[in-house]
């Protein structure tokens, strides 16, 4: 484990593992053990990517050193139960091709596959909540199939709507807003990955499993 | 009481001091880019320092007002009424603030906090997801607006000591504390000096500059970042984060500054410069120690000029 200070209002926690299970279990655990027993001072704890970021009020928290030794003792104790606990796993309902997923036959021609066999390959993935950031319920997936890595368009559409799902290089992910995106789109999800007027905005937490599942046009209709 | 928006001005949002809490979904902090002014603003008219005020941007807005009020103008200078002092308003009156004349933003408090909903914990404006403020988006003309019910009213005549504000200025020096690789560049950011790009937002500043080169090109996983980090683009040319950043970043970060000199590069507009300095991190938490001290001060004060 290692602190590593985000200018003068945050530090890093980098536990030194991976973007596997376990590491990912590591590090909801210590985001899970941080904001049950948060340290005075400490506004904010966010889990990333083998890290969890704690944001403070310098005036709040006694000394930056002591913060840290705080952050330190909890990170040493998280261990047995918080890492035992399962994943939730999300399922998300996803209508491939079509027009929300006007990219689909292009990665079928980069993967020299058909399309049913992309689908197949996206639906069939088991994938894993690295982070949550760069947008408002944005979720870096990590656990895309080789097969249908794809690179990012050459020109980025300026408009994407909510609920896109797409492919960037080794990424898959869904997106919440409507945003412009480089992605290639291969489906439309009718979930809100975000709502601003829920208690809890964002449908996914960094350390969630992801799977998606195909359904058709009546069935994404009939969910709205 | 209500407030009628004429002129919406170029782009004039609800602000208050972000939201917090809320970095894991991905929400951002948000709130003032100029999150000093509008502590300072805020006290002036009696209301808590986070209470929701106005952020103009480059041009101001036309306003008038349903009910005497006392208003404060701090940040950018755009005329109108004096900055940084408790402003007395009557019903019916109309205050037209023109383009700025100094600095980029205006904050405009009025007493009573203005009132819109509550959001995820915070009142402010994120426009990217239409959230907060005024219907999640910035003003239009004919918009109406209504301040909570102001309470406390200045007694007496008094002066703010303008040497509690930052050094406000179109080529400031601004502090900063070294990034996770600062140590990948060739050189730093403090031998140069940076313009500031039309492509500046409330997300990001964006320099213009002899490019910041990077040593090593390798892969550099996402990482949290936060508004004051200063991440270079394989371009070498450096953004500073802001009020709206996002919360993960994918771009190797060179340094951060240092949250006392925030408000400097909020108030720079396309075309103004600025020079880096490096200070350290027990630097930059006393400077914030001493702000806060600044701000108990002014309120104190201030507690015994209202009633």
């Amino acid at each position: 484990m290692t602190l590593t200070p985000l200018g003068d209002s945050a530090v890093v926690v980098a536990l030194g593992s991976g973007l596997d299970e376990t590491g990912l279990r590591r590090v909801r655990a210590l985001a899970a053990t941080l904001e049950r027993d948060r340290p005075a001072g400490v506004v904010d704890v966010v889990p990333a990517f083998a890290s969890v970021t704690v944001f403070y009020d310098v005036a709040q928290v006694g000394g930056y050193e002591r913060l840290c030794r705080e952050i330190a003792t909890r990170t040493e104790r998280v261990e047995t139960a918080d890492l035992r606990r399962e994943a939730r796993v999300i399922v998300i309902p996803v209508c491939y091709g079509g027009e929300g997923g006007a990219d689909l036959a292009d990665v079928a021609a980069q993967a020299g596959l058909s399309s049913e066999e992309v689908v197949a390959l996206h639906a069939g993935g088991d994938y894993l909540v690295q982070a949550i950031g760069f947008a408002p319920g944005f979720a870096y997936l990590g656990g895309l199939p080789a097969k249908i890595h794809t690179p990012r368009r050459p020109a980025p559409r300026t408009v994407v709507p909510a609920g896109t799902v797409g492919i960037g290089g080794a990424q898959t992910g869904v997106y919440p807003l409507m945003t412009p995106g480089g992605w290639n789109l291969i489906g439309r999800t009718p979930l809100r990955l975000f709502d601003g007027g829920r208690h809890e905005p964002a449908l996914l937490r960094a350390g969630d499993r992801v799977t998606f599942r195909a359904i058709n046009a009546e069935e994404f209709a009939a969910w709205r | 009481m209500a407030i009628t928006v004429i002129r919406a001005g170029m782009l004039t949002t609800v602000q208050d001091l972000g939201r917090r809490g809320h970095r894991a979904a991905g929400v951002p902090l948000g709130g003032a880019m100029d999150a000093m002014a509008l502590r300072v603003v805020n006290l002036l008219v009696g209301n808590a320092e986070d209470a929701a005020a106005l952020e103009f941007t480059l041009t101001g807005p036309e306003l008038v007002f349903t009910a005497d009020t006392t208003i404060a103008m701090g940040g950018g200078d755009f005329g109108a009424v004096p900055r940084w002092a408790p402003v007395s308003v009557r019903a019916g009156e109309r205050v037209k603030f023109g383009a700025a004349r100094t600095g980029c933003r205006g904050y405009l408090a009025v007493a009573g906090g203005l009132d819109v909903p509550l959001v995820l914990g915070g009142r402010g404006t994120y426009l990217r997801a239409a959230l907060g403020g005024l219907e999640g988006r910035a003003l239009r003309d004919g918009d109406e607006l209504r301040a909570a019910a102001g309470s406390r009213q200045m007694v007496d005549r008094w002066h703010l000591d303008e040497r509690m504000l930052p050094s406000y200025s179109a080529a400031p020096t601004v502090r900063i504390v070294r990034g996770a690789q600062a140590g990948a560049f060739n050189g730093t950011l403090t031998t140069i000096g940076f313009k500031v790009t039309s492509k500046s937002d409330r997300m990001g500043v964006r320099l213009a500059g002899p490019a910041v080169v990077r040593r090593d090109a390798g892969e550099l996983v996402s990482a949290t970042v936060a508004p004051g980090t200063v991440q270079v683009p394989p371009d070498g040319q450096p953004i500073v984060l802001m009020a709206d950043a996002q919360t993960i970043g994918g771009y190797p970060q060179i340094a951060h500054v240092i949250s006392v000199d925030l408000p400097l590069v909020a108030q720079l507009k396309p075309g103004d410069t600025l020079r880096f300095r490096e200070v350290t991190l027990e630097a930059a938490h006393q400077l914030i120690l001493d702000r806060a001290r600044a701000l108990a001060l002014l309120r104190e004060g201030l507690s015994q000029k209202m009633r």
